[in-house]
């Protein structure tokens, strides 16, 4: 199973927990995965549309942006962090 | 009383720095806790907006922070970003962004580059709250 390291901001969505278990052969598998869980973090997370911009996905050490996004292979012990965009004016 | 936040020299030094040295674009950055949540370290950023008006702080090296303070036992406790223009108080877009309620935001004012005004805040739910800045004693 793969391991989701969460932000603050979204541990309250699964019960106040900094990393999730889920399964998934690849990273968009583990999100849809993740959210059937855990429905209330859709938003957050983007439907079926991709994740949204302001959404920041590494596997392992890598952004999956510069790998095959949503179709990255996960492997059984990947860690999948998910990091919201810093930003402001 | 308000929330105190104590900021060691070398971090409000690290931050003014890179906000000096990023002018007239933003500078951006991240701010580590250790446990008993007091500031301890600074990682000066890359804005990949180079934007003297926005500022998004590079993912790579958001990653990098993170785990470069997990391998310490801290955590990632804060952003900081500069006005280089303008009054340190957050913008509608500062307050729109601001993604972590746990987080302070500090932001370093350059108004009079050779008096950098900075002042940190919470900001939850699109409120903004003042967190007084104390240096180390």
């Amino acid at each position: 199973m793969a391991r989701i390291k969460l932000p603050t901001v979204l541990r309250p969505h699964v019960g106040g927990s900094a990393v999730v278990e889920v399964e998934g052969r690849t990273v968009g598998e583990v999100f849809t995965a993740l959210v059937e869980r855990y429905p209330s973090l859709e938003p957050q997370l983007g439907g079926d549309g991709g994740l949204p911009v302001f959404v920041n996905v590494f596997l392992d050490d890598e952004d999956i942006r510069y790998l095959d996004g949503l179709d990255t292979p996960v492997d059984d012990d990947a860690e999948i962090t998910i990091l919201p965009a810093v930003a402001g004016g | 009383m308000g929330e105190v936040v104590v900021v060691p020299a070398a971090i409000r030094e690290a931050m003014v720095a890179h906000a000096r040295a990023a002018r007239p674009e933003e500078a951006c950055g991240l701010l580590a806790g250790d446990a008993e949540g007091r500031l301890v370290f600074c990682y000066p950023t890359t804005n990949i907006l180079r934007s003297a008006t926005n500022y998004t702080i590079d993912p790579t090296e958001h990653f990098r922070a993170l785990r470069h303070a997990e391998s310490r036992g801290w955590e990632l406790v804060g952003a900081f970003h500069s006005h280089p223009h303008t009054e340190p108080f957050p913008s509608p877009t500062d307050v729109e962004l601001a993604a972590e309620p746990d987080w302070i935001y500090v932001i370093v004012g350059l108004a009079d580059p050779d008096r950098p005004v900075v002042r940190g805040f919470r900001i939850v739910d699109g409120e903004v709250t003042e967190v007084a800045l104390r240096g180390e004693r």
